[in-house]
């Protein structure tokens, strides 16, 4: 496989192939007629659905065949980037389309293609009206989230970060439940004000690596990484700027509220690819721009204690909201917090098994809560409700449900066997090497995860079938198990065999545990006792 | 001479001002924006007394604009008037907001 | 065929031994494959998939093609491929057990035996920095003692459970979960390092869940298996923390590398002591001691095959084993052992009182199961690790025994009172009465079981349980635990302690299991009129494991009898697992093994047979099964009887100090207060309700009235000209 692709020139041209793809469908499905359903009809009865939903189906397998490419042809043991794609954009500014990958970059990019078509087809039956527009937002989504992982110019980076927002905020607006506009706008305002800042520190940025000969800003990564002539001042103030607009995305406590609401009210797949892709980004952006560039100012007591405080409190607090909370949807949007929470816990903490255990509880949890979401969407499409109290013994009326929810919640809970507990292991075990209090404290939420899902789905699954409108739900039908099944196979394969993914990684998180470590002049860990 | 003709000038082109601001009816406050405007026409004329004839010269144009203006001006009350049935300023809002 | 080759290439290409043993990755296998085969079954047998359109099907309708029907009391329908399920769920255990006894005999044949362990690796499992954790399995003596427990019993049990759940329409996914269990528990009994040993005690803890709320359509079931996970939980989340520490300290989590680093930690150190206290926190959550005891009562709601393979022979026995795995470390840590010892020995004899009160059969046994493992801990504790083994083992045959005979009870009384149409509470005791004559083989099996549990001569218990007492008073004489001190007190006057609530423990177990006895089998028969004529001895597919336990449970003993007796061998499981634990008992010993005087260990046996003897008189005396009524016209217990009927409200007193403060907390002051108050409330909304305010402000300045317009206009003009005239 790796032969074919190397003698395909696969490298060369695949990061801008991923880019363009999607555009190219959201193009065709604008370009195919309305048809005569009126608009704000059900269009699925009225016939007129299908094309749209094939075009988008298709354009999306399509990329998710073409990235696999990469999992092949990725290089895990040199540490430069890998399948760049270089052209000049606007050169009086000093800004590139340069696009290029790491071993982080690889997966979060795995992981889009993938969920992504799982949400076309998620939203098969769930999208009933204007279901061009929808599906043409969906693609147009996929462009900008890739572009994110991909771009390796601090300019493209932030005009890739806004590009994602618009279509998320029309398909909330847009299709969502009853307060959609409420959260669409909470929403959008709420990540737009986080990025305000860093488009001002990033033409910060840009014009202090500039070109000292020609005066020109230079917004390359690159040389923003090794020649950005910042004071210890500004970068404070930098960081300060990076961390607002990631830590809405991520999100952290304080900045999640809008979470719940954005969750709640967003189409199936709108949760699923907002849970499972753009939070990620947040914390993308934490590994790619923020720590790397001010490696000092993030490993400053203060500012690593008040970081790694609040992703503390994110664990705990999110978990322990998520108990109490009535409506299932908003369940799993605070345990997203609780998640994440472990992610930040993880980055902060600095070791390479850290790192690494962020990376996979990144993954892990989009492909868990990724799953999670579109189940609560099955169930949601057949009784139209998302309040716990409204079911009760399902287990026995969709048997294939059940087995399903219940194994995708064990993932979640971080059952070993599943890929969520390879990843939180490798958070708290790498965290407790240098802040092990705040390792105990937080892995006490391995038991409020399996406090507050299993009584949901006790709640839901199991107890007396009491309410007679659940006796007649049909189960599963073939294209919910066709899209549940490679998120089933990821839980398993990732919980048993995770190395290959682990590796991919390995070179990525080294650099960036080192990168830290020699900014700050010190190791970050201490040596195990008899080691070394 | 020159200073009373100034200080003359002054005190018309204030009472003008304060008409302008102070008064409701639109007609009025065109008189008195005429006034203003003939009261600059005074001080041009004082210093045309003194520095050359381009000051006269300048009071025709002003005159010229002046009649344009008030011109102008009523017909677009007039207009108003039709629409609102005042020239009350003080209930002509529609720029409110 | 070839992905067994490929497997067993990959699995011996370090190690390659070229006997049964290459062939270990079958015995946990065996039974995932009889996991994924009946969970098969079990879906696909139980599902229709539903309509393309879920959203426009409006109520679907659900055709008679749906077997979904839960336990319908009136009719139960069994289910269509039970027989297969039988085939497949025991066949794979039996294989299994077979694979197991190869590998054993292999192992002994081998020179290895004496020394070191066998590790196969299968595939590198977490590899990233300086962490390496492999996906490995060891063969050493200790856990070949324990894969021949789990495999054998569980054999037994699944072949009991062919006859006990074959009406039921949810077999096949019960057969599911149960192999999935032994798979589960026999990962965590191979395992070569923690992480592995990990993944088999949560795995446990899982099937755990998912049998124990086999009848979920009972909310107390699914309660009972929630509250169950969720306690493990508490005792995982122990565990994790001792895997860091010693990850972060020794560097490495396989058990062959930390015995030799362990020499390096400071003996009695604060870094060994937390250590080994969080594993035992880990302990008390699988092995139901204080203070997290609290879900294996409630685990009864599931069927009695489960109990007995769970709750008594092998799940709640991971504790016990893991303290023996771990034996390097607890032997350095006299605090943590002592502390062990204590909670041990006072779980034993809380249990047992608890067990004195109960009227629910299961209850008592499950009451008594808790008791017995105290017992196991304080064996462990003292650091006589093979006696608690040996404890382990012969629990196994006697408990598991006792659970499947009351299987065969309740199982009687069920077909009694669904025959008579009655709702009465087959579990009970007071319902009970007189089975002697209507069971006779499960009446003589229970009192070889009773007999072996109560600590009667010849019988496999009386060994084991004495071998521990007497390791506790010798102890107490002299050894690394008794020269420690446990929050300042002495820690011979512990173990002394000790020694004599295990004596009390003693007592009352033969106390309430004789009363167990006498209610269920002796005395007039209280069940009913109608219901007599339907009880009967269970089928043999039933009886004939209990009889194979029966006759474990008496002969036991030989595993391990006691130096001082005239017959050969003696301390054969003592020197079996030598290797394993041996050093780690020596170093609680001083170094050299306790010898006493023959006059003062046959006072020490004196002792407990006595206090056994005494037990079973005092029940046969004062408890008289004809003084009993029926469950439903007994009266309500009174006094301290009430308290113990209650198991001393401490399930009431966890909910109202944890529970329900959590939840109140968390939704009003964290969701309600917080979150949707002050954080979107006042921050979120605030600030938009601001910008909005400073909006309207600004919006009044637009007065739509031109005269004021020009009024600021000519300030503003005044201002301009003041300021560049002024400047």
């Amino acid at each position: 496989m790796a032969a074919f692709l190397t003698s395909i020139h696969y490298m060369s041209w695949v990061l801008p192939a991923l880019l363009l793809i999607p555009v190219i469908g959201a193009l065709l499905i604008l370009l195919v007629p309305r048809g005569n359903t009126a608009p704000g009809a059900d269009e699925i009865a009225g016939g007129t659905a299908g094309v749209p939903r094939w075009i988008a189906f298709i354009t999306l397998a399509v990329e998710c065949l073409v990235s696999l490419g990469l999992w092949w042809s990725f290089n895990p043991d040199v540490a430069t980037w890998q399948a760049v794609y270089d052209m000049p954009w606007i050169p009086n500014w000093g800004i590139r389309f340069t696009l290029g990958i790491d071993g982080i970059a690889l997966m979060m990019i795995l992981l889009t293609t993938v969920i992504m078509v799982l949400s076309v087809l998620g939203s098969w039956t769930g999208i009933r009206t204007r279901v061009r527009g929808y599906y043409a937002l969906m693609l147009i989504l996929t462009s900008g989230m890739l572009g994110v992982f991909m771009a390796l110019d601090l300019f493209l980076f932030y005009v890739m970060w806004e590009v994602m927002l618009v279509p998320m905020y029309f398909i909330i607006g847009i299709w969502g439940g009853e307060r959609r506009i409420y959260a669409s706008v909470k929403f959008f305002i709420y990540t737009m004000v986080g990025s305000m800042l860093m488009l001002a520190a990033i033409v910060y940025l840009g014009l202090h690596a500039s070109n000292v000969a020609t005066n020109i800003p230079n917004f390359s990564y690159d040389a923003v990484l090794t020649s950005a002539r910042v004071t210890p001042q500004a970068a404070l103030w930098l960081f300060g700027a990076f961390f607002l607009a990631f830590a809405v995305k991520v999100p952290m406590f304080p900045f999640h509220t809008w979470l719940p609401d954005a969750h709640v009210e967003a189409p199936t797949a709108g949760s699923v690819v907002l849970a499972a892709i753009m939070l990620k980004l947040g914390t993308f952006g934490f590994l790619r721009l923020a720590v790397p560039l001010f490696p000092a100012t993030a490993m400053r007591d203060d500012v690593r204690a008040i970081i790694l405080g609040l992703a503390v409190v994110g664990i705990i607090y999110g978990a322990l909201v998520s108990l109490v909370q009535p409506d299932f949807k908003k369940l799993v949007a605070y345990s997203s917090v609780s998640h994440l929470g472990f992610v930040m816990l993880g980055i902060f903490a600095v070791t390479v098994q850290s790192v690494q255990g962020a990376l996979l509880v990144m993954i892990n949890h989009g492909i868990s809560t990724g799953a999670l979401f579109l189940l609560i969407g099955m169930i949601y499409e057949r009784r139209h409700t998302r309040m716990i109290d409204a079911y009760g013994g399902i287990a026995r009326t969709v048997p294939l449900f059940a087995a399903t929810l219940t194994l995708v919640s064990l993932s979640s809970i971080g059952v070993p066997g599943t890929n969520g507990f390879v990843g939180e292991f490798l958070v708290l075990l790498g965290a407790f090497r240098t802040h092990p209090y705040l390792a105990i404290i937080s892995a006490t939420a391995v038991i409020l995860a399996a406090a507050y899902l299993l009584w949901a789905i006790q709640r839901i699954l199991f107890n007396p079938l009491s309410k007679p409108e659940n006796e007649h739900i049909p189960d599963l039908n073939k294209r919910e198990l066709a899209l549940l099944a490679p998120l089933i196979a990821g839980i398993i394969w990732l919980g048993v065999y995770p190395q290959p993914v682990l590796r991919r990684m390995e070179t990525a998180a080294t650099q960036f545990v080192k990168r830290v470590e020699a900014a700050t002049g010190r190791a970050a860990t201490r040596t195990p006792r008899g080691e070394r | 001479m020159l200073a009373e003709s100034l200080f003359f000038s002054a005190v018309l082109f204030v009472i003008g001002v304060v008409g302008v601001l102070t008064r409701r009816n639109a007609i009025i406050i065109f008189m008195c924006v005429e006034l203003m405007l003939n009261a600059v026409n005074l001080s041009f004329v004082a210093f045309a007394q003194v520095y050359g004839v381009a000051g006269q010269v300048f009071v025709f144009f002003v005159m010229t604009v002046a009649a344009a203006e008030a011109a102008v001006g009523l017909a677009i009350i007039i207009a108003l008037f039709r629409h609102r049935h005042t020239v009350n300023l003080e209930q002509i809002n529609l720029l409110k907001g | 065929m070839m992905l067994l080759q490929s497997v067993q290439e990959a699995a011996t290409q370090g190690s390659a031994t070229g006997t049964a043993m290459d062939w270990l990755w079958l015995v946990p296998m065996l039974p995932l494959l009889g996991f994924v085969l009946n969970g098969a079954i079990s879906l696909l047998s139980a599902t229709t998939l539903g309509p393309a359109d879920p959203s426009a099907a409006g109520h679907g309708h659900r055709d008679d093609g749906h077997t979904a029907h839960g336990h319908d009391h009136e009719h139960p329908e069994p289910h269509k491929l039970a027989w297969l399920t039988s085939i497949i769920g025991s066949g794979v255990l039996i294989a299994s057990f077979g694979v197991a006894v190869a590998v054993f005999m292999a192992y002994r044949s081998s020179g290895a035996a004496d020394t070191a362990p066998i590790v196969q690796t299968y595939f590198t499992w977490m590899l990233t920095g300086d962490l390496s954790i492999n996906a490995s399995l060891m063969i050493d003596q200790l856990s070949l003692v324990m894969v021949l427990v789990v495999t054998g019993v569980g054999a037994l049990i699944h072949v009991f459970s062919v006859g006990y759940m074959r009406e039921d329409p949810g077999y096949p996914r019960y057969f599911a979960y149960l192999n999935l269990f032994v798979f589960f528990m026999l990962v965590l009994v191979l395992g070569a390092n923690y992480p592995v040993l990990f993944v088999g005690w949560e795995g446990v803890g899982l099937c755990s869940y998912l049998l124990i709320g086999f009848w979920f359509s009972d909310k107390a079931n699914a309660d009972a298996g929630k509250k169950a996970f969720i306690v493990n939980r508490i005792g995982d989340f122990g565990f994790l923390i001792a895997m860091f520490l010693l990850f972060a300290n020794l560097g490495s989590l396989d058990f062959t590398v930390l015995r030799t680093a362990a020499a390096g930690l400071e003996p009695g150190g604060v870094l060994v002591t937390a250590i080994c206290l969080f594993l035992f926190l880990g302990c008390t959550g699988k092995s139901a001691q204080i203070p997290l005891y609290v879900w294996l009562p409630d685990a009864m709601a599931g069927p009695t095959p489960v109990s007995a393979l769970i709750h008594a022979a092998t799940m709640v026995t991971a504790g016990v084993y893991l303290i023996a795995r771990s034996s390097f470390l607890f032997s350095i840590a006299p605090f943590a052992s002592l502390t062990v010892v204590v909670v041990g020995a006072l779980t034993a004899i809380f249990a047992a009182t608890i067990g004195l009160k109960q009227w629910d059969i299961k209850k008592v046994l499950a009451y008594s199961t808790i008791s017995q493992l105290g017992y196991m801990f304080v064996g462990v504790g003292v650091g006589a690790y093979a006696a608690g083994v040996f404890h382990l083992v012969t629990h196994a045959f006697f408990k598991a025994l006792l659970f499947l005979g009351s299987g065969s009870v309740i199982y009687a009384m069920h077909r009694a009172y669904h025959a008579t149409h009655s709702h009465e509470d087959a579990q009970d005791m007071r319902n009970m009465g007189g089975l002697r004559t209507q069971m006779p083989w499960t009446f003589a099996l229970m009192w070889v079981a009773t007999l072996a549990i109560a600590g009667v001569p010849a019988f496999s218990g009386f060994f084991s349980k004495d071998e521990i007492l007497t390791s506790v008073f010798v102890r107490a004489r002299g050894s690394t635990l008794a020269d420690a001190t446990w929050f300042g007190v002495p820690g011979n006057v512990v173990l002394y302690a000790c020694y004599a609530l295990g004596l009390a423990a003693a007592l009352l177990t033969a106390i309430y299991m004789t009363r167990m006895m006498l209610y269920t089998f002796h005395g007039p028969s209280r069940t009913g009129e109608k219901e007599r004529p339907h009880l009967a001895e269970a089928p043999w597919v039933m009886t004939g494991p209990l009889v194979v336990l029966g006759v474990l449970s008496a002969i036991g003993g030989w595993l391990n009898l006691p130096a001082f007796v005239p017959v050969q061998p003696t301390t054969s499981l003592e020197h079996w697992l030598e290797p394993v634990v041996g050093k780690s008992a020596l170093r609680v010993t001083h170094g050299a093994p306790q010898e006493i005087s023959h006059s003062l260990e046959y006072a020490l046996v004196g002792a407990a047979v006595l206090i056994a003897a005494i037990g079973i008189w005092i029940a046969f005396n004062r408890l008289k099964p004809e003084t009993l009524v029926p469950k439903a016209q007994a009266k309500p217990e009174e006094g301290f009887q009430r308290v113990l009927e209650h198991k001393y409200f401490v399930d009431e007193a966890y909910d109202k100090v944890i529970v329900r403060p959590t939840f109140v907390t968390s939704r009003n002051l964290l969701w309600r207060g917080i979150d949707v108050g002050l954080i979107d409330g006042l921050m979120v909304n605030g600030s938009a309700w601001t910008a909005r305010a400073l909006g309207w402000l600004g919006s009044t300045l637009q007065s739509g009235q031109v005269g004021t317009y020009a009024w600021v206009l000519v300030l503003g003009v005044l201002a301009v000209l003041g300021a560049v005239t002024l400047r």
